[in-house]
């Protein structure tokens, strides 16, 4: 735990807060029916997909290849969630899946 | 909200259940191996309830993240929320109080339920919405406190159970690859990404990785406008 139990605190208020703006966004300004900007309706529908393939970037950063340990369970639970989800199309299926078969490579395998 | 409203609104809500629960737990587990317990687990729940946003709040903690690197990424990751609520103007009209609870608990499963489901008759609209938003919220909370209590008391070996981020973010790509008009987006996002990795490093790549991002993005806006001609709403994660 880097931070301090009230660091903690204030970056939990900072996530609650923006997330809730986000949410409310849309209510406060095209309530009374204006149109939203249409870059605001273009960047909506863009940015998802870019946002999450830079989260999957991010969340496997810390990958390295000095050795077999440091990227292949990463690449095998990555191709199991991707072909699990591609197969069956279960949200929950793939997710418990491949974390499940990370955890076996990590800690036993690998471990 | 009377029996006969909670009633009507459980059985559509049973999916949800499934789903919250599970990935809740997820969440509690690894926000326990990040050594927050299960008051954090309940708070985050209570307070931010959303997904995705959460994982990330996990990974945001341990890193010690800067507040306002936790603001500008909260930020882009819960972008899509707008989409929601524009859709969601005219049936949450005349709600009153209970509209800032609506709002607040706008997340992707409530909000495709609250698209779909009609209320059956004799049932108020607006307390159906209610109770539907209610229900999926409470499903939240006690799937992550079930989660963070579970880690503690089994005292099992936790390393690798922070992949269920990666793995939920994989998901949600592979649903929104299926439906993308254009892939472009999606390509661009782990190029500026990696550019970011490599030029920035670890510590620092996020902020300049989404502003390469949003900046090409609004170049290409000739080239990709009309291509998306569907509107990225549907992730239909299982997660908030």
């Amino acid at each position: 735990m880097p931070l301090t139990p009230i660091q903690s605190l204030i970056s939990i208020a900072i996530m609650a807060g923006v997330t809730f703006l986000t949410r409310a966004l849309p209510f406060l300004l095209f309530d009374r029916g204006e149109r939203p900007p249409k870059v605001v309706l273009y960047l909506g529908r863009v940015l998802p997909p870019a946002i999450i393939a830079m989260l999957i970037v991010y969340c496997v950063r810390g990958v390295t290849f000095a050795s077999p340990a440091g990227w292949v369970p990463t690449l095998l639970a990555g191709a199991a969630a991707v072909l699990l989800h591609l197969w069956k199309g279960n949200d929950l299926l793939s997710i418990f899946g491949a974390t499940g078969l990370y955890m076996v490579l990590v800690q036993g395998v690998f471990g | 909200m009377n029996r006969k409203t909670l009633a009507a609104a459980f059985p559509v809500t049973v999916p949800v259940l499934m789903g919250y629960l599970a990935i809740g737990m997820a969440f509690g587990l690894m926000l326990q191996s990040a050594g927050y317990g299960v008051g954090w687990a309940l708070l985050m729940s209570l307070t931010i309830y959303a997904g995705s946003g959460q994982y990330l709040g996990v990974s945001l903690l341990a890193t010690g993240a800067a507040p306002a690197q936790v603001a500008f990424l909260t930020l882009m990751i819960n972008f899509r929320h707008l989409v929601y609520g524009l859709s969601m103007l005219e049936k949450f009209r005349g709600m009153g109080p209970r509209k800032l609870y609506m709002i607040f608990s706008l997340t992707d499963e409530t909000y495709a339920l609250l698209s779909s489901a009609r209320p059956p008759a004799g049932v108020e609209p607006h307390d159906y919405y209610f109770a539907v938003a209610m229900l999926d919220h409470s499903y939240w909370i006690l799937g992550s406190v079930l989660g963070s209590l579970l880690g503690s008391a089994l005292g099992m070996d936790t390393t690798g159970v922070d992949f269920a981020m990666t793995a939920l973010f994989l998901v949600i790509a592979v649903g929104q690859w299926k439906k993308a008009g254009s892939h472009l987006p999606a390509l661009l996002g782990a190029g500026a990404t990696l550019i970011s990795l490599l030029l920035v490093g670890q510590e620092d790549m996020l902020l300049p990785a989404l502003a390469l991002i949003v900046v090409a993005l609004t170049l290409l806006r000739p080239r990709l406008e009309g291509r998306e001609a569907e509107p990225v709403r549907e992730e239909e994660s299982q997660c908030p």
